[in-house]
């Protein structure tokens, strides 16, 4: 008879490609040396950032709601969702913007959304793709369902969530991690560990030295990469899908980075930290590393980059335009679409609102 | 036709939704070679195999989430939670994501899940065991709550819930499980959800019930008849959304109402039926309108539990009263 349980001992590899100043430090991976690659996936970074800016102006000036900006950690929502296919389903916190764009989900879904109406979440494309999880870490219960249902359709996809590092206290999350890996479900999880949960410090939000530890103890895969450089994102990424498609396992991937803005619109961040602390980040920022790479070893020009900035706020521009000039739904989509079968309450609440 | 326990017809619809639909599937602690504690999956994994009927690790927040994800990406789980008293941590999914997902993705997505429990006291369990929350559900938006009152009822909307697109709640009174047979016809037949079930026409009073007080209402209502009252008794079945009009109707006929059930008092289902009929019916009304229910407190240890049980010496009284009423 044998127990189960003898000791082991754990590694975590952390994974980093260009340095601060964008400097490569070993070898790039092959999909790097593609200038267009490249290009494609700094545009997308700057796409985010662009929108980004956009969104806090318009709600500063009362034209959107309470927004969350990914200021800082675009390469996170860009290196993941860049590593993954059509097949597999994405389930984010409310930081991703950037994944959800590469994704298909465009501009005028994401202004309508934070500026208060559900059709943001009908997205036209990646339709099996969640809407943001608000409650925090709750997608990781979900991303297990999918993944069961991935694999019980035996479906070539894979369920990735993302969550903040303050996700990594709640119970959601060990407890998916438990059964994604007890089944061995298709699944990746991702920690946005941007080193703030609103006013709580990341030293301060759990003892662990790492947070890609907590894996272990769930019995997946769990490791770091720089979440600031969108190359070992993404290289990290395609790594672990692929693992995770070939029925390896599921793998957590801790993304260190930094929240250079506010947690939200609606929070002050100076109320907790120094500003002394964010400049010093900003030397680390994932979207001047790339660029200063591109620039370095590809001949990135000042005049594509303007030509770049020039495209891309026109775009996000006609977005936001797009999203001021909707008409709001009709007063009776507030029951339309809770069920398809119709209640008689519901029924008749909708024809009451139909009617005013 | 054969003679069935609830638990009984409860297994026989869960096969007959297994081998109708390939995309059902059923999780939950032990619901697996051990048949779930109450036996109510026993023999389906054997005869359906361990990825379709499958224990999951304890954890009751993991069973309710991963049915919300299931459900969104094309299964039809039925997940079962032990009993009700532990249903507490799945709620946070039930609440912010079952009941929303197709109200805020336009549609796009959806959730024809089934979160089955087992609930409600008379059994003499531990504590934790017993408890009639049915009204705290019930009062989220977006979520059907269905609860059974006999064998045929049980086969029959559990089939439907199954069946439903959309996100239901299947709340099982454990003490019916094995205390009557009623004759089964296991031919896949659904029962209508959102309807009320009269099970006992009458002209007297009105008595409004669910799940296992529909046993105490009856034995009550034979007792009634022999004093020469008269009892319309309805089944509500479905508890959100509720058939108010089946209510409203007996009401406007008998014009006495006594609602009866086993959860607490305050804020219990009972108050909103009692509320509808005072906004919709007070001229039909003759006399108050009595709550028969749990007491706000509790759910005491077996020793004390009787005490508690709203059983038919209560409702015999609850009916004289608006009965004499003038």
């Amino acid at each position: 008879m044998t127990m189960s349980g003898r000791a082991e001992k754990f590694h975590i590899e952390c994974t980093g490609f260009l340095n601060a100043k964008g400097e490569p430090m070993s070898k790039l991976p092959a999909f790097a040396e593609d200038r267009e690659t490249l290009v494609e996936m700094y545009t997308a970074m700057v796409r985010t950032r662009t929108f980004d800016t956009k969104a806090i102006a318009l709600q500063r000036t009362g034209r959107l709601g309470t927004y969350g900006s990914s200021l800082g950690q675009e390469a996170i929502g860009v290196g993941v969702a860049s590593a993954m296919t059509g097949d597999d389903v994405f389930l984010p916190s409310f930081r991703e913007h950037g994944a959800q764009l590469w994704r298909g989900v465009s501009l005028q879904e994401l202004f309508l959304y934070w500026g208060g109406d559900e059709r943001g979440n009908n997205f036209a494309e990646s339709r099996q793709d969640f809407p943001i999880c608000v409650p925090v870490a709750s997608q990781f219960p979900h991303a297990a369902g999918v993944a069961l249902a991935i694999s019980q359709k035996k479906e070539p996809g894979v369920a990735v969530a993302v969550a903040g590092d303050g996700a990594t206290s709640k119970g959601d999350f060990y407890e998916a991690m438990n059964v994604i890996g007890a089944w061995n479900l298709p699944a990746v999880f991702v920690i946005n560990n941007n080193q703030w949960a609103i006013s709580l410090r990341r030293t301060d939000q759990t003892a662990a030295k790492t947070l890609a530890q907590k894996a272990f103890a769930a019995g997946i895969a769990g490791e770091q990469v720089d979440g600031n450089d969108v190359i070992a994102v993404r290289d990290v990424m395609q790594r672990v899908l692929a693992k995770a498609r070939d029925g390896g396992g599921a793998t957590l991937v801790e993304c260190l980075t930094y929240r250079l803005g506010d947690h939200t619109t609606a929070d002050d961040a100076s109320r907790y930290r120094e500003e002394d602390e964010v400049r010093g980040h900003w030397k680390e920022e994932p979207v001047a590393r790339l660029r200063n790479y591109l620039v370095a070893t590809h001949g990135w020009s000042k005049q594509e980059e303007e030509d770049l900035l020039h495209a891309l706020t026109k775009e996000v521009d006609l977005a936001a335009d797009a999203y001021l000039e909707s008409e709001p739904e009709p007063p009776n989509a507030i029951v339309d679409s809770l069920f398809e079968n119709q209640p008689n309450d519901i029924a008749a609440l909708s024809e009451e609102l139909r009617n005013g | 036709m054969a003679e069935l326990t609830m638990v009984e017809a409860i297994r026989s619809a869960l096969a007959y939704a297994l081998e109708e639909d390939p995309d059902v599937i059923i999780f939950g602690e032990d619901v697996g070679i051990d048949g779930g504690v109450f036996r109510a999956t026993d023999g389906l994994t054997q005869r359906f195999g361990s990825g379709r009927v499958r224990d999951t690790p304890l954890s009751e927040t993991v069973i309710a989430g991963m049915a919300v994800g299931a459900a969104a990406h094309g299964l039809k789980p039925i997940a079962e939670i032990q009993f009700m008293g532990f249903l507490y941590s799945a709620l946070d999914h039930l609440a912010n994501h079952a009941s929303r997902l197709r109200n805020r993705t336009r549609g796009r997505l959806t959730c024809p899940m089934v979160l089955r429990a087992p609930y409600g006291g008379g059994i003499k369990a531990l504590e934790h065991h017993s408890e009639s929350m049915e009204a705290m559900l019930a009062h989220i938006p977006g979520l059907r709550v269905v609860i059974p009152s006999s064998p045929a009822k049980a086969y029959g909307l559990l089939l439907a819930a199954i069946r439903d697109p959309d996100p239901v709640v299947f709340l099982e009174p454990k003490r019916l499980y094995r205390s009557v047979r009623e004759e089964v016809a296991e031919n896949g037949e659904a029962l209508p959800l959102d309807k009320a079930f009269t099970l006992q026409s009458g002209d007297d009073v009105t008595i409004v019930t669910w799940g296992a007080m529909v046993a105490d209402v009856t034995e009550a209502s034979e007792d009634l008849s022999g004093e020469g009252i008269s009892a319309e008794v309805i089944d509500l079945a479905t508890l959100k959304y509720f058939d108010r009009e089946t209510v409203r109707a007996s009401v406007e006929k008998t014009g006495r109402c006594v609602i009866v059930h086993e959860a607490p008092l305050t804020a219990g289902m009972g108050a909103e039926i009692a509320a509808d009929l005072a906004e919709q019916n007070l001229t039909s009304l003759l006399a108050p309108i009595r709550r028969v229910a749990g007491f706000d407190t509790v759910v005491p240890y077996p020793r004390l539990e009787a005490h508690y049980m709203p059983g038919k010496a209560r409702i015999l009284d609850a009916v004289r009263n608006v009965m004499e009423f003038s």
